[in-house]
Formats: C-alpha cells, sequence, structure tokens
C-alpha cells in the first residue's frame, strides 16, 4: 500500500459518509422521543401534587394535622383518621408481615420444585390479583360475620393484611433469591444445617431487601379505601382532642376512621364541606405514603452501599 | 493401605440424564487421588456423592453403594457429621459475607465449639495450613469476600480444614486462581496428605500427574480406567486414557 492510498484510507475513515450522517439524525431523534416521553412521566405526578398543594394551601397548618374533624367534618382537622390510618397500617403489617417473610423463606428455601409448590406459587400470584374490592367482601365474611370480629379495627386491618401478604411473600422470596447460591452451599458442605444456613448467612443478608418490601406496603396500607370500607372503618368517630386518649383513640374492637375512607366521605358525603379540606386530606396522604416510599428508598441506597459482596 | 472411601456400582441420574454409570473404585487413604476427564463426565457428581450434597440436587436419583470406612453413607443418620468429615472446596472462591475470622471460624460454631480460645488456636492453625495466615493475620475482622480471588481461595481451604476432616476433595480448584497460588496450593496438598485422603478432581492433566497416587479417567460418566498415576500416565490400557492425558483428544 503506497503513501497516497494509506492517506485516503484515512481521510475516509473520518469524513462523514451519507451513512453517517443518517445515523446521527436517527440518534438524535431517538434520544429527544425517549427523554420527552419520560418527561411525559414525571408530568402528572408534579401536576397533581402542585395542584393539591394550592388548593389546599388556606387549611395546610399544623394543627389541620392536630385536630379533630368538627362541625360535621366541616371544619377542624384530620387528627382522628390520620390516627385510624396509623392503627390500621400498623395493625395490619403487624399481622401480614411475620406471616409472610416466614412463608417467602419456606417457599424460597425449603419447598422443592415439585407440584405443590407450583400450586402455592399460582396461588399466591392469584391473590396479589384480586382486586381490592373482593378482597373487602372476603374480609366481611372471614373476619367480620364468621370470625365474629364484627366491623371493627382488627377486622379492617386482618383484611388489609391479607391484601399485602402476598407482595410481602413475593418480595421477601427476591431478597432471599439475591443471596448467592454459592454461600448456602459453602455452608451445607461444611454440615451446616438449612435452618443454621439461614440464620447466619441468607436472612442477615437479606433482611434489607425484606423490609423494604415491607416497607413499600405501608403505602400502599395506607392508601386503599375498599378494602376497609365495609371491615372497620367509619364515617366519624368522636375520639378525645387532647392527652393519652388521643393517640390510642380506638380499641381493637372499635370501629375506626381512616384518611382514605375520610377523603371518599368528604368527597361524596358531605354537604357543605369546603373543596380545602378535601384538598388538605389529600395532601397529608400523599405526604404520608412520599415520606414512607422515600424511606424505604434511602434504606434500599444505604444497604446497597454496605453490600458485603 | 486401607481403603478409605469405596464406590461399589454407583449410578446417578439428574432426571432422564445419566451423570454417574456403574461407577466402582476404590480411595485409599491418606493418598492424594485424581480424577481427570473432559466436561460432563461426571466429576463433580462424583464429589456431591461423597459428602451426600447430590441429595440437594432434587432430581438426582442415586444406585449402588457409597461406604467410607466401610459404612454405607446413604444409610447413615447424621448427614452433617459425615460432611463435618468431609471437606470440600470448589472451583470458585467462595468467601462467606463474614469477617476473616468468622469464615474460619464457622462451621466450628456450627459443630457446637464456642470456646474462644479453641476457636482462636483453631482459626490460626487453619490459615496456617492454607498459608494465608500471614497476608491476613492483621486484619482478621475485614470481609472474607473482599480478599483478592487466590486469596479467598486459600480461605476456603481453610474453612473447608476447620473441622479437621479425614476427607478433603478439591473440585478444580486452581481454575479461578493464578498459578503462583496454584503451586502453593499443591504444596499444602502434599503436606496434608500425612493427616487425610484427599480428592481431586481437575481439569488440568498435569496437575493429577504433580500430585496424584492414584489417578481415575472418566468419560461421560463411566470410569474408564483407574490406576497408579505414573502407570496411567506412561502405561494406559486405555486408548482413549492415553490419548487424553497425551493431549491428543477432542
Amino acid at each position: 500500500m503506497n503513501k497516497t492510498s494509506d492517506g485516503q484510507l484515512e481521510s475516509a475513515l473520518f469524513t462523514a459518509s451519507p451513512l453517517e450522517r443518517r445515523k446521527k439524525i436517527t440518534e438524535t431523534i431517538a434520544k429527544w422521543v425517549l427523554g420527552a416521553v419520560t418527561l411525559l412521566l414525571v408530568a402528572p405526578v408534579v401536576t397533581i401534587l402542585s395542584y393539591l398543594v394550592v388548593k389546599a394551601w388556606p387549611v395546610l397548618r399544623l394543627s389541620f394535622v392536630w385536630e379533630n374533624p368538627q362541625d360535621f367534618m366541616t371544619a377542624g382537622g384530620i387528627w382522628a383518621p390520620l390516627v385510624g390510618t396509623f392503627c390500621l397500617v400498623f395493625l395490619s403489617l403487624l399481622a401480614a408481615a411475620p406471616v409472610g417473610i416466614l412463608a417467602g423463606v419456606y417457599l424460597n428455601e425449603y419447598a422443592g420444585d415439585n407440584w405443590a409448590t407450583r400450586i402455592i406459587n399460582l396461588a399466591v400470584m392469584n391473590l396479589a390479583g384480586v382486586p381490592s374490592i373482593v378482597i373487602a367482601l372476603f374480609g366481611v365474611g372471614a373476619f367480620v360475620l364468621f370470625a365474629g370480629m364484627g366491623r371493627s379495627l382488627l377486622a379492617a386491618s386482618c383484611t388489609l393484611a391479607v391484601m399485602t401478604l402476598p407482595v410481602i411473600i413475593t418480595s421477601t422470596r427476591e431478597a432471599l433469591a439475591a443471596v448467592p447460591m454459592s454461600f448456602r452451599e459453602a455452608c451445607w458442605n461444611m454440615g451446616a444445617t438449612r435452618w443454621q444456613t439461614i440464620r447466619t448467612i441468607v436472612l442477615p443478608n437479606s433482611i434489607s431487601g425484606i423490609l423494604t418490601g415491607v416497607i413499600l406496603q405501608v403505602s400502599r396500607a395506607a392508601g386503599e379505601t375498599a378494602p376497609i370500607l365495609f371491615t372497620g372503618a367509619v364515617f366519624f368517630v368522636p375520639v378525645a382532642d387532647h392527652g393519652w386518649d388521643s393517640f390510642f383513640p380506638y380499641g381493637l374492637g372499635d370501629r375506626c376512621m381512616a384518611l382514605s375512607m375520610h377523603l371518599f366521605t368528604l368527597a361524596t358525603q358531605v354537604r357543605g364541606v369546603s373543596d380545602e379540606y378535601m384538598y388538605g386530606t389529600a395532601v397529608v396522604l400523599i405526604a404520608l405514603v412520599l415520606v414512607v416510599n422515600s424511606l424505604s428508598i434511602g434504606l434500599r441506597m444505604y444497604l446497597r452501599s454496605r453490600k458485603k459482596w | 493401605m486401607n481403603i478409605h472411601i469405596r464406590f461399589d456400582n454407583v449410578t446417578v441420574r439428574y432426571g432422564p440424564k445419566t451423570a454417574l454409570e456403574g461407577v466402582s473404585l476404590e480411595i485409599l487413604e491418606k493418598q492424594i487421588f485424581a480424577v481427570i476427564g473432559p466436561a460432563n463426565s461426571g466429576k463433580t457428581t462424583l464429589l456431591k456423592c461423597i459428602n451426600r450434597t447430590i441429595d440437594f440436587v432434587s432430581s438426582a436419583k442415586v444406585r449402588g453403594q457409597v461406604l467410607i470406612d466401610g459404612q454405607d453413607i446413604f444409610r447413615i443418620r447424621n448427614v452433617y457429621e459425615l460432611r463435618r468429615r468431609v471437606g470440600m472446596v470448589f472451583p470458585l472462591p467462595v468467601g462467606l459475607p463474614l469477617s476473616v475470622y468468622e469464615n474460619v471460624a464457622y462451621a466450628p460454631r456450627r459443630a457446637g465449639i464456642h470456646d474462644r480460645h479453641e476457636l482462636d488456636e483453631r482459626v490460626e492453625t487453619c490459615l496456617r495450613q492454607a498459608m494465608l495466615w500471614d497476608e491476613v493475620k492483621d486484619r482478621m475482622n475485614q470481609l472474607g469476600t473482599k480478599l483478592s480471588g487466590g486469596q479467598q481461595q486459600r480461605l476456603t481451604l481453610a474453612r473447608a480444614l476447620s473441622l479437621r476432616p479425614k476427607i478433603l476433595c478439591l473440585d478444580e480448584f486452581s481454575i479461578a486462581i493464578d498459578p503462583v497460588t496454584t503451586m502453593r496450593i499443591e504444596d499444602i496438598l502434599r503436606e496434608l496428605k500425612s493427616e487425610m485422603t484427599i480428592v481431586l478432581v481437575t481439569n488440568l492433566v498435569q496437575q493429577a500427574r504433580r500430585l496424584a497416587d492414584r489417578t481415575a479417567f472418566f468419560i461421560g460418566g463411566r470410569l474408564i480406567e483407574v490406576n497408579e498415576t505414573e502407570t496411567i500416565f506412561t502405561k494406559a490400557a486405555n486408548r482413549l486414557t492415553e490419548r487424553y492425558v497425551t493431549g491428543d483428544f477432542g
């Protein structure tokens, strides 16, 4: 190859051919279209949030959270439903988390690959897909009527637990499956039993993922209305304004208020309630969900940074 | 020499696939026994039968007998005790996500040894045996998973030795580590031979020749030939064995 042909080759390599130009244009178009679609995703969230906050601005004071509803819910705050939501979420997770985590551990660590396991997996998947209103009806049948709990905080929490259970099982299994199989094999080869392996290696290294899954269910349980609608949440419960009783206003057998239910009631059932109370309730509910979600994202990021392998 | 491990007409099937077919062989006490053969010849399955981790493969069906010290291990009750007596080292180094100390102390703890003094002593002995002590003695609290590949493989070896096993199985221990570390571990194995029986599965034919007293050659789950290593490498009875050990195969 002589010098001139060499030079030609090199210049041909670096000048834009028509093909290169076309590729570049396509590349630019792809980048902007994909970016625009992504922006489109953010738009509704920002719109909803800002709209809600603007509409709710007149009532957004600390006392709005702190006070009980007054004058047939047309005045005052949202303390009673807020506490109700806390109680419901706490109790439902108290029931669902242990059952879900233990079941997840069994399914991932012990269960063999046979027809029984496959049926259970199918059942869990289907349970996750059951509409919340159907779960509500199940709650009425199973907890309110059959178990004799009546319409109560307990029955509503149990119904919420049924709803969150399959997701907790699934997220637990995913967290456990993220622990490399080679760790388990190494332990088994040293004569450790399955349980010793789970206790010493598998759980300590997956507990973060399991907790993240559970925390994410907090926001789901807090937001759902249907499952508690027939099972324990009500329009209005008079709650003490001050003192100890205002922090623990509901007994297990009492009916309770809840934020999601409260919002539903304000929007559809109560006459003469000014809009800002509805929007205020919605803002608090969304804020609650956002705080919990960011908590779980934060936890996940922290634990990922401490990953041990 | 006493017979330590004996395979008596062992057949292992994973579903429809046969991994070992009618294998009978004897592994002598305090010798290094090498198993060579191309991929899919059932070498790893053979090891899994020795400590019964084959039990964890739900599709596996085992027929025939594996005898250790004359006892049929598929009939013993305490399989965990069996696994404590058999140390295992796998191809890829696995540092458990624990400190270096806890990696080695793991098995003794699970076996019920809690005395701090005894644990310390055992951890040091095993790490010295695995020629890792000098490199990690000042960072016993560091995560085992953060060691280099070669160090992790020696950590795995130390862990396998932590219960003072009578049998040590190594499955292609050298494929993920550098030649220098490989040579060091080979030296370790020559020393350990005086204390335990070593079963060495290897893809490196020369490694078998360097280390093993006896060698078995497998293809497709069948034992083709087993004999003194020197005989296998110089006067193989089977044409396939001869071609494999001389590199004329495939």
